[in-house]
């Protein structure tokens, strides 16, 4: 009989209308500034530095500068500290991320060997000023390692035990540099 | 009475009390129009506000969401909060517009749609002009419409606005005869064009059923073409082809901004108000209560009651249905739900020549008789209408 | 149906199928030589409601009779393959996700492909699962929402497409659980994948596909026996078979003209040859077509995702050879396809043995299934040209790229 699709429709309708009173399959929509969503340990939003102690000295990044390389929309910008003769120090003098260009890819992450960039999950980001607002510098990305700990708990657990492990084999190394045995390897740990 | 003198009461007789002059005054021809007309208009505004939130909250919940909901409690003072903006928003008109015809369109919809609302009984005492054609009238002075339409599509120098006024002009002519003729059975059978009177002629009930005329088969089936009609009238989903915002943008409101959108906006619903009002005016027994016992409930409840259903009702539709497209609009008027009110006429004057039949279950007989016509047409005029488009349901095959 | 193993299937130059336009363009003129009456000329878009973006047709009308059509897009063009050569194999992953910002996984995959074929990385098994099933879960969300979008063009007040996207919301909620991203997962890497599956994941995706059947009913009893869908999408649009094949037509907008094309059974690529699924065929290519053909094509993906999620073993996630840092396929060229919910999507790359790649190029199948829009709209009212184009199922990042 012609028509009767349309009340078929129509009985659809009607039951997502009730539903939607008291059935939580149908009716998802979460009200946001009030309530807010439970974010799972792998979401990301935009990247920060992580530190271990001071939020300076402390900071693990060591401005090899391959995750600016990487970089996709090339959003970071390192200037390495220099000492008084100009030479390069293995900390970052400068590093900005503009937020408004980066678009949350995980690639710096991936790529970082020291495990010094990570995700944040910190996505309420806007800000009335749209240039200096948006560029994040090195004292606005470092976040400690408890805050790491904090969102991630597995992943930072994780990261942690890989770094001891990395540090009690280059103290093994430096132990056995020290004693008289050559060790010709040790000029491969030189980073880029 | 003449304004003059009218001003001349107001200044006081010096013979008669100042309370008499009041009374005078208050039984005055041109206070108490005044008066109907701000009780309608202030009360259909405010009925129109409600029916905006509950068409956006009810819209929500079809689709699974919750609606307006942030301002005041529930959304309660969207309908204000829409005002607000509507009011405030910068009146933008195309520089190369017809500047006058621009202007007046929306006043031009607006107002002849009031007039309508004047007409309709809204309780057993309350109605503004008692008219003994009401039913031309309302059609007379509904046909504004088009022209407004019209004004708005040509004037606004948009391509998309004048093709919206070509679809609305050829819908609404179009689906003015159905409309029409599914009203004409009920003037046929009450023999009156008064709808105080047609109204006063289903209050009769029999074995606990209103006399309702949707109780008559050929009411039933007046009542779903004229329905259908009303719902392209009003350009209500499905049939809102004028406006159909995914093809044609806004149609003839697309240059419209601001206050002037607005007004448009109050005379769809005020449009939908009248004709579902006329519809329960002709179908559903107007004022009346459904059962004798409810009778001392005041007749603007049941008025009113029924428009909500039968607004709800255009909610739900539109929630559902996906639009027509407008070649099929015109089949479907002039195809359909023409033939089918032709057929409901004689429909309606076999109930009619059989209303001397006194065997036991004569009622019932007719009943199924008459309904059994229309319901065949119905089917058969739609499946012929389907297989001659080759529309229908399809098997689909896999690849082996 | 067609089959391509067939020599005189192959690819024929010029378009016979489109020698006959749905209606012949006939000016009016007369007697005196001036035209009668004024065609319409319209720009649809970039602004329009219904165009998907920032697409926009120029058409002629005749009254509500569309005689000239002419897509112009580039709008949302952002050098996608001239970024693409400038920087490494692996920055370009993410531009990947930003093609089709709906389907970012298979988006992923087809690019992880062609990589692999340069570089000779083999995918380790448990990837090879993993990359299935956020592929069929991709197909599952595309397909929805399309149906959703099409029906929004229809003019349907958005009911179906929020049901969709309440669908669509529990598989996004699934990729950034798994991804730590909705729609930008940048999840797949070369020779695998980046992370293994969260604790409790394929419990929540088997939770999910169980589930799904019900909004598939929910869909099916609103929409497909409508009759206002039904004459709306009927006989529109029609593409025939043989302009499909020649126009380089593909995904489900092929198969919707009865040619049985699938690349996940011509290829067999990843591990699709282990698992049952049916290809649907559609015998009008009309608009109804291709709208069901999608419906049943989601139900064959639940098909493949069951026993996915039940047999995927464990084992490593990307191959041990693939490096992150200083990737360096060696010179060669290589191209990688994939059946995407949208069609044929390729990545042809070039390497010349450097870290970036010396040509990348997309085979977008947005665009290519969009060059036969006039052929699908001429002779067609002004209100099936947004169906028709809902039907095509564009996605403007791609198109434009």
């Amino acid at each position: 009989m012609p028509g009767f699709g349309i009340i078929k429709g129509l009985k659809e309708t009607a039951r997502n209308f009730f539903g939607s009173y008291h059935d939580p399959g149908r009716f998802v929509t979460i009200q946001y500034p009030e309530e807010k969503r439970e974010h799972h340990e792998n979401y990301r939003s935009f990247p920060f530095l992580v530190y271990d102690g001071d939020p300076v000295k402390g900071l693990r990044c060591v401005s090899c500068k391959i995750c600016e390389k990487e970089c996709p929309p090339q959003c970071i910008y390192i200037v390495p500290e220099q000492d008084g003769s100009g030479k390069l120090l293995k900390f970052p003098r400068i590093f900005d991320i503009d937020v408004s260009v980066c678009m949350g890819c995980q690639i710096c992450v991936e790529v970082c060997p020291f495990d010094s960039i990570k995700m944040d999950q910190e996505f309420e980001v806007s800000t009335a000023d749209r240039f200096g607002g948006l560029i994040l510098n090195r004292s606005k990305l470092a976040k400690s390692n408890e805050y790491y700990h904090q969102i991630r708990p597995a992943e930072a657990t994780a990261v942690d035990a890989q770094l001891a492990a990395e540090r009690e084999r280059q103290q093994a190394k430096a132990a056995a540099a020290k004693s008289p045995a050559p060790a010709a390897a040790a000029t491969r740990e030189k980073k880029p | 009475m003449t304004p003059w003198s009218t001003l001349l009461a107001l200044a006081g007789d010096a013979t008669g009390s100042w309370l008499a002059q009041l009374k005078n005054l208050a039984t005055h021809p041109w206070v108490v129009n005044l008066v109907a007309m701000a009780v309608i208009l202030g009360a259909n505004a405010a009925f129109f506000a409600v029916i905006t939130l509950l068409e956006r909250k009810g819209l929500g919940r079809i689709q699974n969401r919750p609606g307006p909901n942030r301002a005041g409690p529930f959304g309660i003072l969207q309908p204000a909060a829409d005002g607000i903006k509507m009011i405030t928003k910068e009146d933008i008109v195309p520089e190369r517009a017809d500047q006058l015809v621009h202007f007046l369109a929306p006043l031009v919809m607006l107002a002849p749609i009031t007039l309508a609302l004047a007409v309709l009984p809204y309780g057993p005492q309350l109605v503004a002009v008692n008219l003994d054609a009401g039913v031309l009238f309302f059609f007379a002075i509904g046909t504004a419409g088009e022209l407004a339409a019209f004004m708005a599509g040509w004037s606004s120098r948009n391509k998309y606005s004048l093709l919206g006024a070509m679809r609305a002009i050829a819908q609404m002519i179009s689906f003015e005869l159905p409309l029409v003729l599914s009203t004409l059975v009920v003037i046929m059978m009450t023999g009156s064009m008064s709808l105080v009177e047609i109204v006063a002629g289903q209050g009769s009930a029999a074995w606990g059923l209103p006399g309702w005329n949707i109780f008559t088969p050929w009411g039933l089936a007046g009542f779903l073409i004229f329905l259908t009609a009303a719902a392209a009238e009003s350009n209500r989903s499905p049939f809102d082809l004028p406006e159909g915002e995914s093809e044609i943008i806004g149609g003839f409101m697309t240059e419209y901004s601001g206050f002037k959108y607005a007004v448009f906006f109050m005379a769809e619903y005020f449009g939908m108000f009248a004709v579902s009002g006329l519809g329960i005016t002709l179908f559903l027994g107007g004022w009346h209560a459904p059962f004798p016992f409810l009778e001392w409930v005041p007749g603007i409840f049941w008025y009113v009651a029924k428009l909500v259903a039968l607004v709800f009702g255009f909610i739900w539709i539109r929630g559902t249905l996906p639009r027509l497209r407008a070649d099929q609009l015109m089949n479907f008027s002039w195809k359909f739900l023409m033939p089918l009110a032709l057929l409901n006429f004689a429909t309606a004057i076999l109930w009619h020549a059989t209303a001397g039949w006194q065997f036991p279950g004569a009622w019932l007989c007719r009943w199924l008789v008459c309904f059994g016509i229309v319901a065949g047409a119905f089917t058969g005029l739609g499946r012929a209408m389907l297989r001659r488009r080759q529309v229908g349901p399809r098997i689909y095959r896999y690849a082996s | 149906m067609v089959d391509f193993a067939q020599p005189e299937n192959a690819f024929k130059p010029g378009l016979p199928g489109a020698a006959e336009p749905a209606c012949r363009v006939v000016p009016k003129y007369s007697d005196q030589g001036e035209r009668e009456g004024d065609w319409l000329e319209i720009s649809m878009g970039p602004q329009h409601p219904s165009t998907h973006g920032v697409f926009r047709m120029d058409l002629v009308l005749e009254g509500e009779t569309v005689i000239r059509l002419k897509p112009v897009f580039g709008y949302l063009h952002r050098n996608h393959e001239k970024i693409a050569e400038q920087t490494t194999y692996l920055s370009s992953m993410p531009y990947t996700d930003r093609l089709d910002y709906f389907c970012s996984m298979t988006n992923n995959w087809a690019y992880a492909l062609a990589v692999e074929k340069l570089a000779g990385l083999q995918v380790p098994e448990r990837a090879e699962y993993i990359r299935i099933i956020t592929a069929e879960l991709t197909r599952l969300q595309n397909h929805a929402c399309l149906m959703g979008f099409l029906m929004q063009d229809l003019g349907a007040m958005g009911t179906p497409l929020m049901y969709a996207f309440r669908e669509r919301e529990k598989i996004l909620d699934l990729f950034e659980a798994l991804s730590g991203a909705r729609m930008m997962c940048n999840y797949m890497r070369f020779g695998g994948c980046r992370i293994d599956l969260p604790p409790g994941w394929l419990e929540q995706t088997r939770r999910l596909v169980a589930d799904f059947p019900r909004f598939l009913d929910e869909f099916e009893a609103l929409l497909t026996g409508n009759e206002i869908v039904m004459a709306r999408l009927q006989g529109v649009g029609a593409l025939s078979r043989e302009l499909a094949i020649n126009a380089g037509i593909s995904g489900p907008m092929l198969r919707a003209s009865g040619v049985n094309y699938d690349i996940r059974k011509v290829d067999q690529y990843g591990i699709y040859n282990r698992f049952e699924f049916r290809v649907p065929l559609g015998a009008h290519g009309d608009c109804y077509d291709r709208f069901m053909l999608r419906l049943l094509e989601m139900r064959e993906s639940l098909r493949i995702l069951e026993p996915a999620l039940k047999d995927i073993p464990s084992g490593p996630i990307i191959d041990a050879r693939a490096k992150l840092r200083n990737f360096k396929p060696r010179p060669g060229e290589a191209y990688g396809r994939i059946e995407a919910p949208k069609g044929e999507l390729g990545f042809y790359l070039v390497s010349d043995g450097s870290a970036n790649p010396y040509r990348y190029r997309v085979r977008p199948p947005s665009l290519i299934n969009l060059t036969i829009l006039e052929d699908l709209c001429l002779g067609q009212k002004v209100a099936d040209v947004v169906i028709i184009l809902g039907s095509v199922d564009i996605v403007l990042g791609e198109v434009d790229r």
